[in-house]
């Protein structure tokens, strides 16, 4: 249902950290292990990202973590052009997706689409979640998408 | 409950003031001498001594705090300050409301809401760089190539015009109005540079679907207006824009991380609407003139929709160039060029405009303005939108 690379989509950007008050820990730890881990409460089973110390829903606390499946439907994107960054001059430009997951009580996650950066995207669309793993200090791992085989 | 529980015109706008206008980086004065400036020119409007203000009001984390600016300006009492919280210029509106109930609460009695830029002195909106970690919610986009502002409201455009088919042409219509009006007012950075519908489809994207002229300047400057008591202001210089209303507005989880807020395609003003055209004792219909915060078009196409000016399956229908413009128009917006042709002050420029417009004083004056609508950043957390009106709307 996913898979992993080791190629960098968008090198030379700000690498993600944990929030020092450990908020998002399982989710960083879920993605080194490449499982894509969100919150669920135990109460009342309504999925939960980008995480919270309480369930927005019955506002028990805190919510407990799950693996879900890595996978997904395109719900809106854009193809940013300009370069905000210095390393994004001369790269071109690249896909970013907020992509819902219907078996996750809807929640959105973003990330870059790969493959062709100037494809046709088309709203609805599966995809599934691609680790994108890179070294750093200390080595992380990103979610990415693509659009599902055979579609 | 009692209608003293409003706002609704005991509060009126009685100066209003600018600095100069410049781009991003080109003030030579550093931020907290734009902002004196600005309070200094509004207060020499209203025929008041600055020395008379007893309170601030500001948003979006305004590096001039209240304290300092007492200070510099030697005021006896400073009797209330305050900040709201947002993104972006969302607060600009919420800054006006939030000293008209500190002056119905008593609280004091001459207070100034102001916003100042200084991107020279502090570094762009539009820029990011830097390559320290990143925790929290800037970790789920930032890592991803999403960390602009454009960028942040982009993908609520393109689902905005997946679901009703409608905004590419409001989005241009909007642009070129707000290039048009500029033209006119000799503050407006784009004074002199018109725009037409070749340039503007020729323009390059910044992100897929906002091009070059969707997107909102970056300047520097200050801004400010000055509000007191409608009873005292009768014996000010100018004519009073009385605040008829004026609300802040977040939706069900707005402020959720990674683009999950409840109800995405929205501009956020649809909690706050229904509580402004009630306050005000106005319809959208007897709204004469609207300022409506361009970040980007696209969100000023869904903030329209939502106070109530068009609908979702008319809006490129109406919101055209001649109907947006203020010479002819049936719906005159962003009368100054707004954040896209005058001066993206945080938005705050849009409000001195609606008072500007119930004065009689705007460089494309409405023709007998009496209600004059002013909002502040859509698709933020929490946005906020005002109704200032003449004297005789109170009947």
């Amino acid at each position: 249902m996913s898979r992993v690379t080791n190629e960098p989509h968008l090198p030379g950007l700000r690498q993600p950290a944990p929030s020092n008050d450990g908020l998002d820990a399982p989710f960083w730890e879920g993605t080194r292990a490449h499982e894509l881990r969100v919150q669920q409460c135990d109460s009342c089973g309504v999925h939960q990202w980008g995480p919270e110390w309480m369930c927005h829903q019955c506002n028990s606390m805190p919510p407990n973590w799950v693996t879900i499946d890595p996978v997904g439907q395109i719900y809106s994107w854009q193809r940013p052009h300009h370069p905000v960054h210095s390393a994004l001059t001369d790269r071109g430009p690249y896909i970013i997706v907020l992509v819902e997951l219907p078996h996750a009580s809807n929640i959105r996650m973003v990330g870059n689409l790969l493959g062709d950066p100037m494809q046709q995207i088309e709203i609805g669309a599966p995809v599934s979640v691609v680790f994108e793993d890179r070294e750093g200090d200390p080595d992380f791992t990103l979610v990415q998408w693509e659009v599902a085989k055979g579609h | 409950m009692s209608d003293d529980y409003s706002l609704r015109g005991k509060v009126a706008v009685v100066g209003v003031g600018e600095t100069t206008y410049y781009k991003h980086g080109q003030s030579a004065d550093p931020e907290f001498v734009l902002v004196l400036k600005a309070i200094l020119a509004a207060c020499a409007d209203a025929g008041l001594d600055p020395k008379d203000i007893d309170g601030f009001c500001s948003y979006s984390n305004d590096r001039n705090d209240p304290p300092r600016l007492a200070n510099a300006l030697g005021i006896p009492e400073l009797r209330y300050s305050n900040m709201q919280w947002t993104s972006g210029g969302g607060g600009a509106a919420a800054a006006v409301q939030n000293a008209a109930g500190a002056i119905v609460a008593g609280s004091a009695e001459v207070v100034v809401a102001y916003r100042g830029l200084a991107q020279g002195q502090f570094g762009r909106f539009g820029r990011s760089g830097g390559s320290r970690p990143v925790s929290g919610a800037a970790a789920y986009t930032l890592p991803y190539g999403m960390m602009s502002a454009a960028q942040m409201y982009a993908m609520r455009t393109t689902r905005f015009m997946h679901e009703h088919g409608v905004g590419r042409d409001a989005m241009r219509s909007i642009a070129m109005a707000c290039y048009h009006h500029a033209q006119n007012n000799p503050r407006a950075v784009m004074h002199g540079r018109t725009l037409d519908e070749e340039t503007y489809d020729s323009s390059r994207w910044i992100t897929e679907p906002y091009r070059l002229f969707d997107c909102c300047l970056e300047n520097d400057g200050a801004a400010a207006l000055i509000l007191t008591r409608t009873d005292r202001a009768k014996d000010l210089a100018k004519p009073p824009a009385l605040v008829l209303a004026a609300q802040q507005s977040g939706g069900h989880r707005s402020g959720a991380t990674a683009e999950n807020t409840t109800d995405y395609v929205t501009s956020s003003f649809k909690p706050a609407v229904k509580h402004l055209y009630k306050q005000a004792g106005v319809t959208a219909a007897d709204v004469d003139v609207v300022q409506s915060y361009e970040n980007f078009t696209g969100g000023v196409v869904m903030s329209l929709i939502e106070h109530g000016l068009c609908t979702y399956e008319n809006a490129d229908e109406v919101l055209t160039f001649d109907n947006l413009r203020a010479d002819g128009g049936t719906l005159p917006l962003n009368t100054s060029g707004g954040n896209l042709a005058e001066c993206y002050m945080h938005g705050l420029g849009l409000q001195v405009e609606a008072v500007r417009q119930i004065r009689g004083e705007s460089s494309n004056q409405v023709a007998n303005a009496k209600v004059a609508l002013a909002n502040a950043g859509p698709m933020v957390p929490v946005a906020s939108t005002a109704i200032y009106g003449a004297e005789e709307v109170l009947g």
